[in-house]
C-alpha cells in the first residue's frame, strides 16, 4: 500500500456497469514526509474518503476486493483513511 | 487507474482470436490537468470512446475484469469516459 492525499474527484457518466456507484478520486502519492511521490492517479474509494484527506491505497487487482462479490475493473483503491503516521 | 487521452486507432487483422472484434485505441496518459507524460499505449475500448476524449484507463490484470474481456490477453482497458475532473485547488 501507499500513502497519498486525495486531491480531486472524477465524474464519468458513461462507464463499465460494474463501476456504477463507485466513487472515483484523484490521489497524489506521498512520501512519509508529505512530499509528492510520482504522478497522481485515479483510485476507487472503498472507505468514504474525501478531497483533502490523507489515505492509503492498494494497487493491482486487489483494489477490487473491497467490492466483493462485485468485480469492478479497478487497479487502484483507497482502503484506509489515515489519522496520523509517526516516524521513528 | 490513469486518465488518458485517445489519440488514435489501431487496426490489426492477424491477432489473438480472443481479440477479434475488440476495438483497439492508441492512448496517451495525462495528468488531471490534461498534460501528457510522453508515453503511449494501446488499450481495448469497452465504452465506445472516440479520438479526442479523456478516458479512464485500467491497467494490468484488472483490465480483464472490464466488460467482455474475461480471459482476454490484454493489460490496458478503457472503462469510462470522463465528464469532469474537479481538483482541490
Amino acid at each position: 500500500m501507499q500513502l497519498a492525499r486525495v486531491i480531486g474527484d472524477v465524474v464519468a457518466t458513461r462507464k463499465d456497469e460494474k463501476l456504477i456507484g463507485i466513487k472515483l478520486l484523484v490521489v497524489q502519492p506521498l512520501t512519509p514526509d508529505r512530499r509528492e511521490a510520482g504522478q497522481p492517479l485515479v483510485a476507487a474509494d472503498a472507505v468514504g474518503a474525501g478531497v483533502g484527506e490523507e489515505v492509503f491505497f492498494v494497487r493491482g487487482k486487489e483494489a477490487s476486493f473491497p467490492f466483493h462479490p462485485g468485480e469492478p475493473p479497478v487497479d487502484a483503491g483507497i482502503v484506509g483513511i489515515v489519522d496520523r503516521w509517526d516516524l521513528g | 487507474m490513469l486518465l488518458a487521452k485517445i489519440v488514435g486507432t489501431v487496426v490489426a487483422t492477424r491477432k489473438d482470436p480472443r481479440l477479434v472484434s475488440s476495438k483497439l485505441l492508441v492512448v496517451r496518459p495525462v495528468d488531471p490537468r490534461g498534460k501528457g507524460d510522453g508515453h503511449y499505449l494501446v488499450a481495448v475500448d469497452t465504452v465506445d470512446a472516440g479520438v479526442g476524449e479523456t478516458v479512464l484507463l485500467v491497467s494490468g490484470s484488472s483490465a480483464r475484469m472490464a466488460s467482455g474481456l474475461k480471459d482476454c490477453p490484454v493489460d490496458a482497458a478503457i472503462v469510462g469516459i470522463i465528464d469532469t475532473i474537479e481538483m482541490a485547488d
